[in-house]
Parts: C-alpha cells; structure tokens; sequence
C-alpha cells in the first residue's frame, strides 16, 4: 500500500470509530437529547418524579379554559393517543391555539395538573398563503361530511 | 482539447485564474440576491399561520443549507490537503472557515430572531439549534487552531483532523428533527418535494443561490491572499505586477 493509500484508510477508519462513538452516545442518551415527552410517556410514568420537565404535543380541540378573570389558562395537551392537563398563568404566544402544536415547561403538583411556568408554540413546516389553507381545510371537511353521508346511506 | 486540470492545483497558476473567476461569482450573486429580496417581499404572499414573520425564511434556510454543506466542503479539501500533501487544499479549508461560519452564525441569529415571535422563545435546548452552535465551535475551533501553530504545513494538518472528526456532526444536525423530538419543525425541503408555496420557494431558491456565489466569491478572494501570504518569499509572488507596486 501506497504511504497515501494508508492515510486515507486511517482517516475513513477513524471518522468510522468516531461516528460509531457518537451514535453510540446519542442512542444511550435519546431520552436525554429529545425535548419533550409525550402526554403517553407522561401516563405511562416514563417521566422524572418531582422535577420540572417539559410536555409536548397538540393543544387538545375545546380545552382551552380561563380559569378566572386574571391571565391564568388550563387546556389539555395531546398526542390523540392520551392526553393531560396543564395550568399556566402568563404572556401565550401567539401561535397558541387549539389543534396547534405546544410545549410546555412545568411540574406535575399534587392535584396531578402539570404547573408550567412557560409555554411555547410549535409549527409546522408547512408554508402556504391563508387562501390556500382555508381552501385544504374546506376540501377537508367535504370529505369528510361526504364520508358521513355516505355512511349514513349503506345504513 | 485535453486540459490538465492538475495545472490549477498548483497555487502559481491557481492565482491567477481564481483572479479571473471572481468577476463571474461576483456579479450574479448581487443580480440574485435582489432577484430574490423583490420576490420574497413584493411576490410572495403571507402565511397562513405566521404571518409576515416567516419571511426571515428566505434568509435563514440558505444560511443553514451553506452552513453544512461549506462544512463538507471544507473537511473535504482538508482531507485531501492531508492524504495527498497538497497545498492548494489545505489553503481552500483555511479560506473556506469563517464564511461558513458566518453563515452558520447567520442561521442561528436569524433562527432566534424568528424564534421569540413564534415559538415565545429565543432559544431552547433543542437537538437541532444545539447541533447547529456546535457546528459554530467547530468551524471558531477550526480557525483558532490553525491560527495557534505558527508553521503552515503543521497547522493544515492538525486542523484538517479536527475537521474531518467534526463532519460526523453534520449529519447529526440534518437528522436531528427526525430522530428526537424537537421544537424545531421539520424539513420544509425534502427528497419527496418541498411543502411551500411557489413564491416562497423562488425567493428561498434564489437565495440559495445567490449564498452559494457569494461563498464561491469570498473562498477565491481570501485564497487568493492567503496563497501570497504563504508564498511571498518565491520568485513568482515577487514578480507579480500588484506586489510590485
């Protein structure tokens, strides 16, 4: 083997050592790396006891509750499967709405509520100008109440 | 007509023709770079969701996409620069690291920017925005380390490994809104097709490119004095026409 032929086998052997390395570590600490946990690891207990973490998924559809006549807000986060509660009082940003994606940061009290002290919104990554979206969600819901009505006739 | 293309890995003759190249980046990246600010602001519509914020896309997607691929680029050159004992190589690494990281800076300044009116947060601990600074401490990293060893040739080599071994970080960045859960959104461009509109996508698009030419115009400019630095004790720097002055 060429001296040159050698170094370039060193070097695509040691960025194969190093990757397997670094993979290695991000798959160990996956649950470490991710942001959030969903409502179902939550129900399932999969979360640290007592500690502030972070809950994410969609903003629950008819969730959105103010508790009283100060900021202070409840609504359910969901991932379709399971959902739970939070409480936050403060400034929401402005892409918080219902069936919209959230993260919320907090701790689970004992009233079983998560308590955040922030809340962030989460969008997608689609981008389309308002006449668009409005013309997706109406072609939507014809499909939709299509399917209904067809459901209704095999009856 | 046959040309020898390894003519122009000699930094004598890559001078001069990098000289020759600037003009033909140069210019079309400033006609691009308007071409796309008058779409991204006059043609293309609001957005659905975010309004008018969402405009710094067209700025901060290019940014990100030069960010990595300079990165590639560059541990590329100093890979080569160290397998073959090439100069020019290792000279084009040097040239290439601080425009990747300004644009690696650019992605996260304007990914903050966009961050705190959409998401409520300038920052988050996120795989993605974490991955993306990382890749800005190695490109700083790269730049420190060459500056730190005085002799040339020792500098291109120790800086070319730390290089090479900081690529593995790339993927990481890319990948990341796909294998963790992240507040960042997911690949608005994908192999499947790109979920914009149309407008959007020509002004982003067109940006792109004009970063691209950009970068290609910066790499020459900063090789070129680099390749007079490194070789102003030979005959040739000398003789040329600009040093004489």
């Amino acid at each position: 083997m060429k001296p040159r032929q050698k170094k370039l086998m060193y070097i695509l052997a040691g960025i194969a050592l190093v990757g397997a390395a670094v993979g290695l570590v991000l798959y160990g600490l996956k649950d470490n790396v991710s942001l959030y946990f969903t409502p179902t690891q939550v129900v399932n207990k999969e979360v640290p006891v007592g500690r502030t973490f972070r809950i994410g998924g969609l903003v629950e559809e008819g969730s959105i509750k103010r508790v009283t006549d100060d900021l202070a807000i409840s609504f359910k986060i969901t991932d379709t499967k399971n959902s739970f509660p939070v409480v936050y009082k403060g400034i929401l940003p402005d892409l918080f709405k219902e069936g919209k994606g959230v993260v919320a940061q907090g701790k689970i009290e004992a009233d079983g509520v998560m308590h955040a002290d922030e809340v962030l919104a989460k969008h997608d990554e689609n981008y389309m100008p308002p006449e668009a979206a409005d013309a997706m969600k109406k072609a939507q819901e014809a499909k939709s109440a299509e399917a209904a009505s067809a459901a209704q006739m095999a009856k | 007509m046959a040309i020898n293309w390894f003519k122009y890995s000699a930094p004598t003759t890559f001078y001069g023709l990098a000289g020759k190249l600037i003009p033909w980046f140069a210019i079309p990246a400033v006609i691009l770079c308007g071409i796309s600010l008058y779409i991204g602001f006059a043609v293309a519509p609001v957005d659905a969701q975010q309004g008018e914020f969402y405009r710094i896309i067209f700025i901060h997607v290019p940014a990100s996409i030069l960010s990595m691929f300079l990165y590639m680029i560059m541990a590329g050159y100093a890979a080569l620069g160290l397998i073959f004992n090439t100069r020019l190589s290792s000279m084009m690494a040097s040239a290439m690291a601080p425009t990747g990281a300004l644009f690696a800076f650019i992605s996260l300044w304007t990914g903050a920017l966009w961050g705190k009116p959409m998401w409520g947060a300038w920052w988050v601990w996120d795989a993605r925005l974490t991955s993306e600074l990382i890749l800005l401490f190695l490109y700083l990293g790269f730049i420190a380390l060459h500056a730190s060893i005085d002799d040339p040739r020792r500098a291109d080599r120790a800086s070319a490994l730390l290089a090479i071994v900081g690529s593995v970080n790339v993927p990481i960045i890319y990948f990341s809104v796909k294998w963790w859960n992240t507040l960042h959104q997911g690949s608005t461009i994908k192999f499947s097709g790109t979920s914009m509109h149309i407008a959007m996508q020509q002004a982003m698009f067109t940006m792109l490119a004009a970063c691209w030419m950009y970068a290609i115009v910066m790499t020459l400019m900063r090789v070129r004095s680099i390749i007079l630095e490194r070789e102003r004790h030979t005959k040739w720097v000398t003789e040329l026409p600009e040093v004489q002055q």
